[in-house]
């Protein structure tokens, strides 16, 4: 059964205020066009879940949405920090929880396996534990060394935006895969967009690059140029200026509101945002093509 | 003193000074900035067998540009193999296949800890920073790793306010009755020479590049920094790892700034 639909629609019927949302991507495949979909449909209270909260949950907190965010690392990669986020913080008004990389990302590991939690090895490095109670150090029951575990994380909704995808939703990426996989099987509800709708038989051609499957998703957009100004291997680059030129948008307030108001609520979708970045920027962010060997799965 | 304005900036000389420490076949965790220019640099001289590794799960790569992120496409685009988060730091990461990380922060102390988390309280923090990313488990994880920073006395404190990366905590010896598999930072790279841990962990001064002096560095750093008995002098950059690094950052993103 098809489960395409509109972004408008899928975010109304998906995301609710005072959700646990996670929306994929390190660096890659960052669906910006679902958060400011969110933004102009005015969520409040979400508790927004990344690994890199990235530009992406800096527009999100600047614009009113959140009550608390859960990270790894919060910064704008490269360039510096999220200034919105960080501004949040410092004045006291967002809550947060923050974790490691490997610490984070083994939430929705176990949240995706289901499992009630995961051990690590310990790191030394025991200021976080102690300001962050979910890590918690137990006895290995086999040899009784010491493990650090952290609680499963399972979201109410996953946001995760793939290069192709068929319309029942199953879900074929590649590049940078970041974690992707793991949110979408540990989330309650899971809501794709994608550069193409490709037909099944393309999917079933390819089996092996399916990380997705149909039968997870409740919701599947067909929005090109999603990502942006994140990237998409091989269908655009990434938008190292606009990473760069954030830090001077986020820094001041008025500059930050201007920006919203002109290129999320003043807009009607992603197609619009997409025509406004205009030819200079779709030339800019024109990639080559680099084609992989075909593989050979065999007629059996 | 030197008399002659020297014919490299401060970010080149502690680029090139942190590119010779790497050594052919290491399997080094690469961050963006200097680091990344340091590997592609050895890369490039004494080191072609480097395996250059990003947390954000891409193995092998052979960055045709000067990458800005660590997730940037050019480091997939003809890489040995990309896997996922959770792979790159269990399987390569936990599972000890890490030679060499580098580590950034906003302070380092006496003991080689790093705090990249948060300048001030936790709860009230005076200065919120980007957090550990995966500097946490690099720096317990790999078997050794460095820091490439600008030597100034709030990034040298006694004690780091926040301790994101464990180097040698109070000493050595706690590191080691830790259990962590790594063995710590190996050198911190600064403008103005080098520092090493002796056998308690406490950095100490052990290199000075050209026409520094220990005095300098002394009051650069937040603790009473030692030097070691026989304090070496940098080789100055040699025109062909000029030549080379200024190729990879032809537009001088890192390498004008003086730190």
């Amino acid at each position: 059964m098809t489960k395409l639909t509109s972004l408008r629609e899928a975010v109304a019927g998906i995301v609710r205020d005072g959700d646990c949302v996670y929306a994929a991507g390190f660096t890659h495949l960052i669906p910006f066009a679902a958060g400011h979909e969110i933004i102009r449909q005015r969520r409040k209270d979400l508790v927004l879940a990344r690994a890199t909260p990235d530009l992406f949950y800096d527009q999100l907190i600047a614009a009113g949405c959140a009550a608390k965010v859960i990270f790894s690392y919060a910064g704008n990669p490269g360039v510096g920090l999220l200034k919105a986020m960080r501004a949040e913080i410092e004045a006291g008004r967002l809550e947060w929880e923050e974790y490691s990389h490997f610490s984070m990302i083994s939430r929705l590991t176990a949240g995706a396996a289901g499992l009630p939690f995961l051990p690590m090895n310990p790191t030394a490095a025991d200021d976080l534990s102690r300001v962050n109670p979910a890590f918690r150090r137990i006895a290995d029951p086999y040899t009784g060394r010491p493990v650090v575990t952290v609680p499963a994380l399972n979201p109410d909704v996953a946001i995760v935006h793939v290069q192709r995808a068929d319309a029942d939703g199953n879900c074929q990426l590649w590049g940078i895969l970041g974690e992707q996989r793991e949110v979408a099987f540990a989330a309650d509800r899971v809501l794709i967009t994608a550069e193409e709708i490709v037909d099944a038989e393309v999917i079933r051609s390819d089996p092996n690059r399916t990380l997705i499957p149909g039968f997870i998703v409740d919701a599947v957009c067909h929005v090109p140029g999603c990502a942006h100004p994140s990237y998409a291997q091989g269908y655009y680059d990434r938008d190292n200026a606009f990473y760069l030129e954030w830090d001077k948008i986020s820094s001041d307030p008025e500059k930050l509101k201007a920006w919203l108001a002109e290129w999320v609520y003043g807009l009607a979708d992603r197609a619009a945002y997409w025509d406004k970045l205009g030819t200079e920027t779709h030339r800019r962010l024109q990639v080559e093509p680099r084609w992989s060997e075909p593989v050979n799965y065999g007629k059996h | 003193m030197m008399m002659d304005t020297p014919a490299y900036t401060a970010s080149e000389l502690m680029t090139i000074n942190a590119a010779r420490m790497l050594r052919d076949g290491d399997v080094v965790f690469v961050g963006v900035g200097l680091p990344n220019l340091a590997c592609n640099l050895a890369r490039r001289t004494h080191a072609p067998g480097l395996v250059m590794i990003y947390e954000s799960g891409v193995i092998g790569a052979q960055p045709a540009r000067l990458p800005l992120s660590i997730g940037d496409p050019t480091l997939v685009s003809g890489s040995l193999s990309v896997c996922s988060m959770y792979d790159i730091f269990a399987f390569y990461l936990q599972r000890g296949f890490i030679s060499v990380g580098f580590m950034g922060g906003a302070q380092i102390d006496r003991f080689g800890n790093v705090n990249a988390t948060v300048i001030g309280d936790y709860r009230r923090p005076k200065v919120r920073l980007p957090g550990s990313g995966g500097a946490m488990e690099i720096a317990a994880w790999a078997d050794r790793w460095y820091i490439i920073t600008p030597h100034q006395k709030r990034r040298f404190p006694e004690k780091v306010d926040f301790c994101t990366s464990a180097g040698f905590l109070g000493g050595r010896a706690e590191r080691l009755a830790s259990g962590v598999r790594g063995g710590g930072p190996l050198a911190v790279v600064t403008d103005l020479g080098i520092l090493e841990p002796d056998e308690s962990g406490e950095l100490v001064l052990t290199q000075l590049h050209p026409g520094m002096g220990a005095g300098q560095a002394r009051e650069n750093t937040g603790w009473a920094l030692r030097q070691a008995p026989s304090l070496r002098t940098t080789e100055p950059p040699t025109d062909d790892e000029l030549a080379l690094l200024r190729e990879l950052d032809p537009q001088r993103i890192y390498l004008s700034s003086t730190g």
